[in-house]
């Protein structure tokens, strides 16, 4: 006999565990399907006695589970008991395998191969995915672990970790200090993981802490004994404990198999929901994290409603009262939430393709405005990267900085922001409020998201921007007319960092216009290729063949990910021809690089310099750190100022990080275009401010994707410091200890306070005034910060 | 070298167009002029007007040197680069020889005024010997480094050893004795004067070199490759100690100084108080 339930709901996360609660509550006959052998396995897994977060704070909770900021096992603790106390039917190591059947009969099939059979179904699997188990004979063995939550519980082991990715380097790298361990790379390389892991994992080697296993796969496993494949043959390894750390798969398949359709294969996009959490398919719901919901108490919130939309019981979401909050200004004119909503609908063609539930969601995120007419919007030159939808009134563009007379105007359903937001830069205009309007401001996340997961919008925004990219890269007064030909074939391509835009000797293919992104220009000296230049977003290249009639003399490579508008070369030439101002700046242009080509050609070590700079991403940095070794001194004053103002803690390394030609690049925040920190924070607690600066607000629950994320090695996890003595009180009579002294402001060695561990990095000292303490606290002016157009300018590169 | 418009290749003392020499050279001659002028009966010392307005901005220019340590450890604050501050520290620290003198009236003995002065002319001169340290230094440690750090050398050199024992490992037993103890031996860096020397005349490891070098010519077919693999991978590592310990006599030269600077500053501190006491109470 096949069990039959109302509702299934698979996966006991906040969200799957909170529709169980309620499911209960209301004597539905209901199942929840778990497949680990405890309740919520992603905040099982926190690190023990994290505290955990209930962000935002102003969102009411709405479950039949309790949930209040408090360390990991208090609340899985509670958890549990409620789960008990409410008689939820909980089903432990049932992973669901399929999903098949439609609404009224679902059939579920669960790993060990039994069916259950549902008229409902709720997702809430989360994202964290499958964890790869080893397989190998004997992989089941109890010594084989897929998790580390504390290295300094081992001692004198021989542990092997498998896997070379960051996880497994970060472990073996832990563990080493007080047992013997071994690392099982299937690679001839460690390829693919961050440069301060490669570094340490090459060294620890070296020094012969861990024997690594190179281009090896484990080939069977039986206790205490491990066999590899290796080069040569076979290797055996006798050891106490393996950690397997072989990555995830991500759950995407999974739900695709359940006929669940995404909008396209960005690794961003989410599937699309009905303002019930329904999918395409009727009566599977979707909630939590796996929805886009990345928190913890919205994710509860969802759980409880879904349970009640299955009900047939239409009840306002309980992130309403955050709305009302949003509109507060209309309402009080006595408009409802739903009727703004739908007015925005309305009104921005944009937003006509999202489902109401998608824009209730992004609007969330949004902030509103009512500037009044003249209001300065945001200055050109601001940092900011946010995008703007005019829902009432209108915008004046100015885009002309020479003349403030020349305007573009801009109406309700308009929108703008979208330059700033895909170059990663400064803003390229300044914007004025049109009349009295009312506004939506975007933060990058939300939109980036949206991008990738709506198709209509990513195409609506791209002909819009294409248009003004054009016009503000170019020249200001290009008309609709001259432009319109250029326009009509122009496309957008996409290149990856190293990816050739095009090659020396070629014969002319076009004009690339970089609108996102930065390109190194290379040419043949001596057969060696030498760099020549670096280009910015904002900038074109491939003019020059255009121009002379002649094939290409250089080589030009995308720095990092790129994206440039390509123009074919006869219709831009008639472009041309047709605007004789544009034409004139062109070629000084053309002519500026002849000559900045010939000096570099006589200095190829400024080329070497570029590279060298290129590789260590300084292309995509807006500020960075530099030392001048043949200054520096090596007094660590740099460090401590970073500590003393920061809690106690330097977000920066001066001694690591590479060195060339006297100039050192430490393990700093480079405050990048598109900072890679951001992608996924829960909060959304990193932002960029007015002057560039990258920085982590208050809201930050300390979940370690930032600093997962930065390629760069220069986010770490730390509490705040207690309070020190007086500097007097240190310098007179020893007490507590110096500016810096603490052990804990060393990288790595993060003992630091009792509180809870959150992101920390470089803010450049935007609440201080007077700029970076790094950089003031240096004695002899070995510190020096600098944005990478001005470093990477010629001038500046060949007064060496 | 200019970097994004901001010289960072001038040195402190070039440093804002030579503005705190300017400063400082203009207290001075105004100083000098004061003492040629100023022909008091006694002849110049302390007890005159001139003396005590000398004195008065000597020991101020003191308290001002000295707070120098404790406004580097304040971070974040005031309107000046730490750099201002001791572009200006070392010109006014010159300029103060030069006042304290004329204030002195070349009057010295053995007694705590002239002890203060010792003092003092210690601390500058610890200081000029600190500021030349710190002009040439740092280029010669980023030339000997070659884009390595100490921790890259150590490395290098912990990966050499291993390959030096394979390479010795088929040659016979007075070689690996050699090479054993060149393994077992060879410190880096050391004592006070061993760090700062920035050689090791005793260094095991130039020693099994030398001694496998001479043996070398004895070997012959298999043994005679493998002695000229050990006797190259045993010079490469001698060039690397030589280089790793250079690099920590550069280390080392930038600090030392300081232990004489800043003790002697104490003192001055403390022989400054009790000179103006004694002034004072035998007025
Ligand atoms: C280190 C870290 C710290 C965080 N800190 C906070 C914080 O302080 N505050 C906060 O609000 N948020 C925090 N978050 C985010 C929060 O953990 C997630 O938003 C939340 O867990 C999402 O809940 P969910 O129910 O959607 O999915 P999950 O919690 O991921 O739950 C999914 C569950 O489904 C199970 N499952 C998966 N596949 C199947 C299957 N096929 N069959 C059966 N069961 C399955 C899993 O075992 C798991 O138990 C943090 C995240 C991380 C990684
Ligand atoms: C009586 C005169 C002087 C006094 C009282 C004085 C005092 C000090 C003090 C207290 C420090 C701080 C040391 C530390 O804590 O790190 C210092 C640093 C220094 N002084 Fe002097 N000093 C004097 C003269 C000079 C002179 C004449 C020179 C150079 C010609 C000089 C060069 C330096 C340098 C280069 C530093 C190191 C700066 C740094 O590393 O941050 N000083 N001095
Ligand atoms: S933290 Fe890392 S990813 Fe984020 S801006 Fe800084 S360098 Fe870039
Ligand atoms: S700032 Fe970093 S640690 Fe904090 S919540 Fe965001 S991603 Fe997580």
């Amino acid at each position: 006999m096949v069990e039959r339930y109302q509702v299934a709901i698979v996966g006991s996360g906040p969200c799957g565990m909170s529709a169980g609660g309620r499911a209960a509550e209301r004597g539905m006959n209901h199942i929840l399907l778990e497949r680990t052998d405890h309740l919520s396995d992603t905040i099982y897994k926190y690190q023990k006695g994290k505290h955990v977060m209930a962000t935002p704070d102003i969102l009411p909770l709405r479950s039949s589970m309790p949930f209040e900021a408090g360390r990991r096992e208090e609340i899985l603790q509670a958890w549990g008991d409620t789960t008990k106390n409410l008689g939820v039917n909980v089903r432990y190591n049932a992973e669901v395998t399929a999903i098949k059947g439609q609404k009224g009969n679902f059939e579920l099939t669960l790993r060990a191969g039994e069916k259950i059979v549902a008229e409902n179904v709720v997702l809430g699997i989360g994202l964290q995915g499958n964890l790869r188990k080893l397989a190998v004979p004997g992989g089941d063995w109890s010594g084989v672990q897929y998790q580390l939550d504390d290295p300094d519980e081992y001692e004198s082991e021989r542990i092997v970790v498998i896997g070379a990715g960051d996880a497994g380097i970060e472990n073996a790298l832990a563990l080493a200090k007080q047992n013997t361990v071994f690392i099982v790379n299937r690679r001839d390389e460690f390829a693919r993981v961050k440069e301060a892991n490669q570094k340490a994992i090459l060294e620890a080697i070296e020094a012969g802490q861990i024997t690594c296993y190179y281009s090896a796969d484990p080939k069977s496993l039986t206790p205490g004994r491990l066999v590899l494949t290796v080069p040569d043959g076979e290797a055996v390894v006798e050891c106490d404990r393996i950690i397997a750390r072989l990555g995830a798969i991500a759950p995407r398949k999974f739900v695709e198999s359940c006929g669940i359709v995404f909008p396209n294969d960005s690794a961003e996009a989410l599937p699309e929901l009905s303002p019930r959490y329904e999918s395409n398919v009727p009566g599977l719901y979707i909630v939590g994290a796996l929805a886009g919901f990345p928190l913890i108490k919205q994710a509860m919130n969802q759980g409880y409603e879904v349970v009640e939309f299955i009900l047939g019981n239409d009840i306002k979401p309980a992130d309403q009262p955050l709305l009302e909050e949003k509109f507060r200004a209309l309402l009080d004119r006595g408009r409802s939430v739903d009727e703004i909503i739908e007015l925005i609908r309305t009104r921005m063609p944009l937003m006509s393709g999202l489902t109401p539930l998608q824009l209730r969601e992004f609007l969330l995120d949004g902030a509103v405005h009512f500037p009044k007419k003249g209001e300065v919007v945001f200055e050109r030159n601001d940092y900011t990267n946010s995008f703007f939808m005019i829902i009432d009134g209108g915008a004046e563009i100015l885009i002309d900085p020479t003349n403030p007379a020349v305007r573009v105007n801009l109406g309700p359903g308009e929108f703008f922001g979208e330059i700033g937001l895909i170059a990663g830069r400064r803003r390229s205009a300044t914007v004025l409020s049109g009349g009295d309007s009312f506004m939506i401001e975007c933060p990058r996340r939300s939109m980036i998201k949206l991008i990738n997961s709506v198709e209509s919008v990513a195409r609506a925004m791209n002909e819009v921007a294409m248009v003004r990219q054009l016009r503000t890269y170019l020249s200001p007064h290009l008309t609709n007319e001259a432009l319109a030909p250029v326009l009509a074939n122009a496309e957008i391509r996409y290149y990856k960092p190293g990816q050739v835009l095009f090659t020396e000797g070629e014969p002319d293919n076009g004009v690339y216009l970089i609108r996102k992104g930065s390109v190194t220009v290379a040419r043949q000296i001596a057969g060696r290729d030498v760099i020549i230049a670096y280009v910015a977003a904002g900038n074109y290249v491939g003019e020059m063949a255009l121009l002379n009639q002649a094939p290409r003399n250089a080589t030009v490579k995308a720095a990092i990910n790129t994206e440039v508008i390509w123009m074919d070369s006869a219709r831009f030439r008639q472009m041309l021809d047709a605007a004789p101002e544009l034409r004139g700046e062109v070629e000084q242009r053309l002519l500026t690089r002849l000559v900045e080509g010939e000096t570099m050609k006589a200095r190829p070590e400024a080329g070497n310099i570029i590279q060298f700079l290129v590789e260590q991403g300084v292309g995509e940095a807006t500020d960075i750190l530099l030392i001048d070794e043949t200054l520096c001194v090596g007094c660590d004053n740099c460090e401590k100022a970073c500590a003393e103002t920061h809690g106690g803690v330097s977000r920066l390394d001066r001694e690591a990080g590479p060195t060339f030609s006297g100039i050192h690049v430490p393990t700093s925040c480079r405050h990048c275009e598109h900072p890679h920190c951001m992608a996924d924070c829960p909060p959304n607690a990193i932002h960029r401010a007015v002057d560039g600066e990258v920085y982590i607000d208050s809201s930050c629950i300390g979940c370690g994707n930032c600093s997962r994320n930065c390629p760069y090695g220069v986010i770490h996890m730390a509490s705040k410091e207690p309070p020190k003595a007086g500097l007097l009180a240190w310098m007179l009579f020893g007490f507590g200890h110096g500016p810096g002294q603490d052990p804990s402001h060393k990288w790595g060695q993060k003992k630091g306070g009792d509180g809870p561990k959150l992101a920390v990095k470089c803010d450049m000292c935007k609440d201080l005034p007077g700029g970076a303490a790094c950089v003031r606290a240096c004695p002899t002016g070995a510190a020096v910060r600098v944005s990478p157009e001005r470093f990477f300018s010629l001038a500046e590169l060949t007064a060496r | 070298m200019k970097l994004a418009g901001v010289s960072i290749h001038k040195s402190i003392i070039e440093y804002r167009g030579f503005f705190y020499l300017k400063l400082a050279a203009g207290l001075v001659l105004l100083s000098v002029a004061a003492y040629w002028v100023h022909q008091p009966l006694a002849g110049p010392n302390g007890g005159t007007w001139l003396g005590y307005t000398l004195g008065t901005i000597g020991a101020l220019l003191i308290v001002w040197l000295a707070w120098f340590g404790i406004r580097k450890r304040r971070y974040g604050v005031g309107r000046l680069l730490l750099e201002d501050w001791l572009s200006g520290h070392i010109y006014l620290g010159v300029a103060l020889l030069i006042i304290a003198t004329l204030h002195s009236g070349f009057q010295f003995g053995w007694n705590v005024h002239t002890l203060a002065y010792v003092l003092m002319v210690g601390v500058i001169v610890s200081g000029a010997f600190g500021l030349l340290v710190y002009l040439r230094v740092p280029a010669l440690r980023t030339e000997n480094r070659q884009n390595m750090s100490l921790d890259d050398m150590m490395a290098l050199i912990a990966g050499l050893s291993k390959e030096i024992y394979q390479a010795a490992s088929t040659l016979d037993d007075e070689v690996g004795q050699l090479v054993q103890e060149a393994d077992q031996r060879t410190r880096i860096g050391g004592g006070f004067w061993r760090q700062l020397s920035g050689t090791d005349p005793h260094c095991a490891t130039t020693r099994a070199l030398n001694k496998v070098r001479a043996r070398a010519e004895q070997f012959s077919g298999a043994d005679a490759d493998a002695a000229r693999q050990l006797v190259t991978l045993l010079a490469r590592k001698v060039e690397l100690l030589a280089r790793a310990r250079r690099d920590v006599r550069h280390h080392a030269l930038l600090k030392v100084w300081l232990y004489f600077h800043v003790p002697m500053t104490v003192g001055l501190i403390a022989a400054l108080l009790i000179h103006i006491f004694v002034v004072f109470l035998y007025w």
